[in-house]
């Protein structure tokens, strides 16, 4: 018989701890809106704010908008590289990899100096901040297709429905999607999960988001943000489990690392 | 993140001699096989390259527009400026080197000091939730715990009737951001980590014992140096991961702490250094640190995939 592992346990508790008392603290305060008693209060007072709605709105159009274009660029790209291109995977990658080398408020410094004066003006138009958000998405979207096609025999299938006489639309729509079909609702979900939390490139462009919104009620109301931070959190968590209940039983690894914000 | 390449992904041109001629890169130097991936490389080039290129150049550029290395210069010199990079280096720091500890700790814990399965996948599912959980409703859950009506505040006060924010005592300072941050840091090294314990073969250990070594020996010789680049490299990822946020540190403490990220943000929003290519300055500033550490990251990983296959 083994020692029961009496550290291994401390350790675990202690990092349940860490995750689990902000959470509760969290939930406990946004009950704490009637002095004396627990209620639903706050979130009441959250749902009758037609702010709560607007920004909400746009942020899930935001991330409807970013996952396409997302989509579109990463998904031809990647297969392309899988398929015909192999000596562009180091650039791809390393293009993939560029959000983490320039952070969300640099590129936002950037783009808006850049682009806030001719010949090109996005600044005022919500392009800039949906570019924003898609580099945002590479490095998951990448990563998720990239693992996603590794994990199926691309060439072959692909030349198996080239010399069954389909055409490359159909190769894509009946042949690569269906096979992609996790990897792609990964990358979908965890890009959902960045652009609706999203705060930095909603805020400093001045554009209204479900972020900017939380830390603009934070500095005017006590328990309303702490209940929209739920709210928040339960995307969050939602999106992360759904990335994992699409994953079940998949082949090729799963992409669920966000960044910091 | 990681840049290794699984062996089954090999599709080199070298590989497929007996494959339709269609699908084989023609052997041009410049093949039309580049236009696939035209749209791809015009976005980068025009929405990071360009942006990052812009920021490179005005960093060198005076208030009368002409060239000058005063900007860049001013980071070292300023002390305001400096302090700001300080401080931030010093947050990145802290956080890295507290989150790659306790998250390395908490992956050994699950992944090899004898816990059950289960505590593995549920502690793996919540560090990848934890680690998305960032920005804004992280800020406000962290005031919501221990803040000055926070729950463990309340918690010590009734226990012990003491108050802790009563002595001028404040959690919006260094101390308490670096509590907030390592919310995302360490479960994002329980995600690297774990799959690297997995990589260690039970082969290793037993050759060591084998050969009269001792728990001591074995991971001083033989888990530890080929667990170091992983270790290294994924506590470089935390530094960078730490030194770009900007909404967490922004909704925690606004602006009292000067945290380079919090300078480029009010600088965006109107010239609050009274000199546009001092800003750009620090923008590339913030491009040189955060490429280092990249660097050492993508280093560090080939050297890892060595050994973790």
């Amino acid at each position: 018989m083994r020692r029961f592992p009496i550290w291994s346990w401390v350790w675990f508790l202690i990092g349940l701890s860490y995750f689990f008392i902000p959470l509760i603290s969290t939930f406990e305060f946004s009950l704490r809106m009637i002095k004396g008693r627990y209620t639903l209060e706050a979130y009441r007072v959250a749902f009758q704010d037609p702010r709560f709605y607007q920004s909400f709105g746009y942020s899930l159009l935001w991330a409807v908008v970013t996952i396409i274009i997302s989509l579109l660029l990463v998904v031809p790209t990647a297969y392309w590289v899988q398929l015909k291109l192999p000596k562009a995977r180091p650039y791809v990658e390393f293009i993939t990899l560029m959000p983490f080398v320039v952070p969300a408020v640099v590129l936002t410094f950037g783009l808006v100096r850049l682009y806030g004066r001719p010949p090109l003006i996005l600044t005022t138009t919500p392009a800039a901040l949906i570019v924003g958000y898609v580099v945002l998405s590479l490095p998951y979207m990448y990563r998720s297709v990239d693992s996603g096609l590794r994990a199926v025999d691309i060439r072959t299938l692909t030349e198996a429905a080239q010399s069954l006489g389909a055409g490359w639309g159909t190769i894509l729509k009946d042949v690569i999607f269906p096979n992609l079909r996790v990897a792609l609702l990964s990358g979908i979900f965890l890009t959902f999960a960045i652009v609706m939390g999203e705060f930095t490139f909603a805020a400093l462009m001045g554009w209204p988001a479900f972020g900017p919104y939380i830390e603009e009620i934070g500095a005017m109301r006590a328990y309303t943000p702490q209940a929209v931070s739920v709210m928040s959190f339960l995307i969050t968590w939602g999106s992360i489990m759904l990335i994992q209940w699409v994953g079940r039983g998949a082949r090729g690894q799963q992409v669920q690392l966000g960044g910091a914000r | 993140m990681a840049v290794e390449r699984s062996p089954r992904a090999d599709t080199g041109p070298r590989q497929d001699k007996g494959d339709a001629p269609s699908a084989r890169p023609p052997r041009r130097p410049l093949s039309w096989a580049w236009v696939g991936v035209a749209p791809f490389f015009l976005f980068a080039i025009l929405f990071l390259f360009l942006p990052s290129f812009s920021i490179f150049l005005r960093s060198f550029e005076s208030l009368d527009h002409t060239f000058t290395f005063q900007n860049i210069l001013d980071i070292f010199q300023k002390s305001d400026i400096r302090n700001a990079y300080k401080l931030s280096l010093q947050v990145s720091a802290v956080t890295a080197i507290g989150g790659a500890f306790f998250g390395f700790l908490l992956a050994y814990a699950v992944c090899m000091g004898g816990m059950p399965k289960s505590a593995r996948s549920f502690l793996l599912t919540f560090s990848g939730v934890a680690s998305n959980f960032a920005g804004v409703p992280l800020a406000f859950a962290f005031v919501a715990t221990m803040g000055n009506a926070g729950l463990v505040t309340r918690i010590i006060e009734n226990l012990t009737g003491f108050d802790i924010h009563a002595g001028g005592f404040t959690i919006y300072n260094f101390w308490g951001l670096s509590i907030v941050y390592m919310y995302f840091q360490f479960p994002l090294m329980v995600l690297i980590m774990a799959p690297a314990l997995d990589g260690l073969r039970r082969e290793w250990r037993e050759a060591c014992e084998n050969l009269g070594g001792t728990t001591f020996h074995y991971w001083r010789y033989v888990a530890l140096p080929i667990l170091m680049p992983t270790l290294l490299g994924t506590s470089i990822l935390l530094f960078g991961n730490a030194f770009g946020a900007y909404a967490t540190a922004y909704a925690f403490t606004g602006s009292f702490l000067n945290l380079v990220p919090i300078v480029i943000g009010a600088q965006i929003q109107g010239d609050v250094l009274y000199n546009p290519g001092l800003g750009n300055a620090m923008a590339l500033g913030m491009i040189v640190i955060m490429s280092l550490s990249m660097l050492i990251y993508m280093w560090s990983q080939r050297r890892a995939a060595r050994w973790v296959r």
